[in-house]
Formats: structure tokens, sequence, C-alpha cells
């Protein structure tokens, strides 16, 4: 006999919060994405890969993943920054700074995208300084990098604070008492701590960045081939109500985001055998 | 025997071993302030400064207009509907998985986190190509009179198709770690069912249940990307606050764009005092506050 599916349990409500899960998951979640699937494979492989396979779809989506990706490893390393000023020094202002890297997650992307090209636009306040040693931000692929920067600004921080709040400062003392400078210290011991979380935080900045609009298509110009992001394809395509195009570049970006999940499960899983530390 | 003499007039001030240099520690939290101030506290006040440049009067007349009224309205709706029906899901989520063994428990818990992954554009797609017209189900309800997209329950299933982890991910951790003894307890004394989840379960979990609800619906009501898919932004049917600032901004009208994004920023800062207090409060009841 094989384990049974649901063990025998005096909890009561097993049949109504089963219900409701499942149903609810299937009915918002599973079966629109099945419908998208389903829609790509009535259309065909072949017929895919010709949508996808063109220059401008191409151009896309390697811009929205190369910018996303820049983007991730900024917010990889200013997140940590952050998180360990926030985490280890008083100061004033302290509170302050700490409720501000969750306002990516609270401020609506379109008023992000908006107040972003008030600021970087020419005449903006950040543009006009821009402008004068001859550097153009919003409208180019450096509006796109700040709005991708911006929305995955908490994720790095959020998921390494509660780590640096955990390590014992012995640890630290330890590795002082052995002759370790406190960069030796840094980077031996306690980066590597630092690491799974910090991998966890930047894959999903990544993955918010790459499926990013709202906060993108103000700032971007979105001029084909140059400033134009993989989800402002789909949006056009169903302008033009080509659904099986849509689809196509929908099912090309969710594997995409599924492949860049996997890549860093994987790191992760990596890092915690080499360090064996959660 | 040597001579040890102490100079008394020079205390020398010893660093511990486990800080950084006064000089680092501060150009650190300098490094912070100055990137918060550039990424988030400029475009926070740049919302304000814009939408009041023709002073406050004009910023209040644009809300006052058709367009932005109907709007507001419609987004309060959506979020009205799509919260509670998320914090419900959540709820039962979080009891089916917590309180019982099954097999494919991580499985379902992926599949829940699911929407995280997924662009907001390629959700809304995925509602359109399920309910639109040319779809089965779609050309059904169309043909019974029930459209979904470019309709109200159209928006409805995006926004809570976005923002279905939020509630679910926040309770998991605090019911795992809450355990089931108490509830336990309470059928042993012939409590029933309900009243185990009314009065055991929910004071213990209504601090992590309101913080959950309180980031699903600041996400439900500036949701963008999937409702400009499934909506068709229609004028004083179909666009919420965040198409409709799009739509005003396209047509050059700045002051009324700004001012419908203020109040959307002002519910921002609302949501963020809330969470902070939440936090300072209660932060043993968040899973948030502990390690993931």
């Amino acid at each position: 006999m094989g384990r049974p599916l649901i063990h025998r349990s005096p909890m009561p409500g097993l049949g109504l919060s089963m219900g409701i899960t499942l149903t609810m998951l299937s009915l918002i979640v599973l079966l629109p994405i099945g419908a998208l699937l389903l829609k790509g494979a009535n259309y065909g492989l072949a017929g895919m890969w010709e949508t996808v396979n063109r220059e401008r779809v191409w151009t896309a989506l390697f811009l929205s993943f190369r910018l996303s990706l820049f983007a991730a490893v900024f917010n990889l390393v200013f997140g940590v920054l952050l998180a360990w000023v926030l985490v280890r020094y008083q100061f004033w202002g302290r509170r302050i700074l700490d409720a501000a890297v969750d306002l990516p997650f609270a401020l609506p992307t379109a008023v992000a995208g908006l107040s972003l090209t008030a600021l970087y636009a020419p005449r903006g306040f950040f543009g006009e300084m821009a402008a004068e040693i001859g550097w153009k931000i919003a409208y180019t692929q450096w509006g796109i990098f700040i709005a991708l920067v911006f929305v995955g600004l908490p994720f790095v921080t959020r998921t390494v604070q509660p780590v640096i709040e955990e390590i014992e400062r012995e640890v630290e003392e330890a590795s002082a008492t052995l002759g370790a400078s406190r960069l030796y210290t840094l980077r031996h011991v306690i980066l590597p701590m630092l690491t799974p979380a910090a991998l966890t935080g930047f894959a999903l900045a990544l993955a918010r960045a790459v499926g990013e609009y709202g906060s993108v298509i103000f700032i971007a110009g979105n001029i084909p081939l140059v400033t134009e992001i993989a989800p402002l394809l789909i949006i056009i395509q169903l302008e033009e109500f080509n659904y099986d195009a849509a689809a196509a570049i929908g099912i090309a970006m969710l594997l995409i985001s599924f492949a860049m999940l996997l890549v860093i499960n994987l790191i992760q899983i990596w890092s915690r055998r080499r360090i064996g530390y959660v | 025997m040597s001579d040890i003499t102490l100079n008394k007039t020079e205390p020398v001030r010893f660093r511990s071993a486990t800080e950084e240099s006064p000089a680092t520690r501060w150009t650190l939290i300098a490094i912070g302030f100055i990137g918060l101030s550039i990424l988030v506290f400029a475009p926070l006040i740049a919302v304000f400064v814009v939408a009041l440049a023709d002073g406050i009067a004009a910023s209040l007349k644009s809300l006052a207009s058709r367009d932005a009224r109907d709007a507001i309205r419609l987004t309060l709706t959506i979020a009205a509907i799509s919260v509670p029906l998320n914090a419900i899901f959540g709820v039962a989520a979080a009891w089916f998985i917590t309180k019982f063994d099954f097999r494919g428990k991580a499985f379902l818990i992926t599949l829940i986190d699911l929407p995280f992954s997924v662009s907001p554009v390629v959700a809304g797609l995925c509602i359109v190509l399920m309910f639109g017209t040319n779809s089965l189900v779609g050309g059904w309800l169309v043909a019974n009179g029930y459209p979904i997209v470019f309709a109200m329950p159209g928006i409805i299933l995006a926004t809570m198709f976005v923002t279905f982890p939020f509630v679910a991910r926040e309770l998991i951790p605090v019911m795992i770690e809450q355990g089931r003894a108490e509830e336990e307890a309470a059928l042993t004394l012939g409590a029933s069912g309900w009243r185990v989840f009314f009065t055991v379960t929910l004071p213990n979990i209504r601090w992590a249940l309101l913080y959950g609800v309180l980031l699903c619906n600041a996400r439900a009501m500036g949701e963008f990307g999937a409702v400009a898919v499934v909506s068709g932004k229609i004028r004083g049917q179909t666009a919420t606050m965040p198409t409709t600032i799009e739509m005003l901004y396209q047509e050059y009208l700045s002051v009324a764009a700004f001012s419908l994004a203020a109040v959307l920023a002002m519910l921002a800062l609302v949501t963020l005092l809330l969470k902070t207090a939440l936090e300072i409060r209660h932060a043993d009841q968040l899973a948030t506050m502990r390690r993931h």
C-alpha cells in the first residue's frame, strides 16, 4: 500500500477548504494559463516560431531580459548594502528609510512610471541635470533601467534583512580574534551567509522586472527595435486582434521567466550545499 | 621588571572588532540615503509637485470631473469585490495546507505562488484567451448576455490573478508556526469546526490576515498591466484609476493625470503607514518579520 493521498485528521473543514482552494486556483490561475497554452498548441509550434522569430520580437525579448538583469544586479548590490545599513546601524531617519524601501510595492506602477518620466524627461528635475552633460535618460534604455530598478528595489533588501538580524556576533568575534581583518570577515564569513537569501531576492526582482509593464511604458518612449519591451508587443498584437501572435509572445515570456526561476533555484540549491546554511 | 606607564591624558578609544570604522559606516548610510532619495523620495514628491502645478483648485476640479469620479468609483468597486474574495481564498488555502497532511503540498504552494512570476500583461492575455468572445467559454457567456472581457468581471478576474498569492503567502508561515495544538484542544472540548476557527484560529492570525489584505488591496487598486489588457478602457464603464491616468496623460492633461496619480500615491502612503504600524505593534504575529 502506498502513502495515502490525504492523511486522516480530526481537523474539521477538509472538504470546504480544499474545495475553495482548488476551485479558485483553477478558475483564476490554472484554467486561464491553460487557455494560453491551448491557444499556442492550436496555433502550432511552426506558427509560434514564425511569430517569435522576427527581429522586432527578438530585440524586444532580449531588451527586456538584458535590462532586467542589469537592474537586478544593481538591486542585488544596493539591496544588500541597504539591508546591512538598516539592521546594523542606528541613525536618525532609520525608520523612514526602512518604510521607504517598501514604497515600490505600494505605489501603483502607472503612478511610478508617470512620476519617473516627469523627473527624467529632458525638462524634468534630473533630466535637465543629465542633459547638461549630454546624457539622455527618459525615452532611452537608461529610462527603462531606472524604472526596473525602482520596481525591483524592495526584493533583495527584504529577503536579506532577516538573515543579517540572525547572524550572531560571536561568529564575527571569532573571526576577528583569529586575526581576520574586518574586510576579510565580511568577504569570507558574512557574505556567504547572505548569499542564498540575496540570490532569492535577486531572482524575485529579475522575474518582476522581465514582466514589468506599467512603470516602463511611460518612460521608455516605445521606439520599435530601440526601447520597445516584450510585454508591449503583446498589447500591440491584442489591439490588432491578433490573438495567435499575442499568445505566441506570451508563451515565450512565460518560458523565459520559468527558465530563470529554475536556474536561480538550482543556484540556491548549489550554494546551500556548498555553504551548508539555509 | 619593566615599568608600564599609562598615559591618562590621552585615552585611546578602541573600536569593537565587529564594527566598521565610523567613516565606512557613515559612507554606507549616506549611500543608502542618496540612493533612496533619488529612487523613491524624488518620484513620490514629483507626483504631488506636478499635480499641484496649477494650484490646488485646478487639481480638485479635475478630480471632480466625470471621468475621474467614474474611475475612482470603479476602482473602489473592483477592490471591494476582489480583495475579500482573495482573503477568503487565502484563509481557506492556508487552512487546507497547514491543518492537513497530503501529497503534493509543495507543488500546491508553488502553483499558488505562480502569479508572482507571470507578467501582468500575460495574466491579462490569459484571461482574454479564456473568456474573450472568440473562446469557447467566453463565446457562450457573451451569447447568454454575460460578457467577461471588456467588462467588470474581466477586470475583477485579472485583478484577482495578479493579487492571488498575497493573503495565502502571509498566512501559511504564521499558521505553520502556530501548529495545530490549540485547535485540537478546542475540538476535544467539543467545539464545532466554525467555533474553533472563529474563537481560536482567527484571533491568532488576525494581524497577519490584515497585513496580507492591506498589501493585496494596494496592488488591486493600482494594477495597471493586467487591467489594461482586459478592460478595453471604455470611459465611464471599464476605465479604472490607473488606466484613466494613462488616458489623461496621453491627452496631455498633465495636471488631471497627476492629480489622480496623487490620490493613488496617498493610498500607497496610507498603506505604508498602516503596514509599518502593524510591523511595530504585532511583529510577533507577522510572517514577514521572520526568516522565510
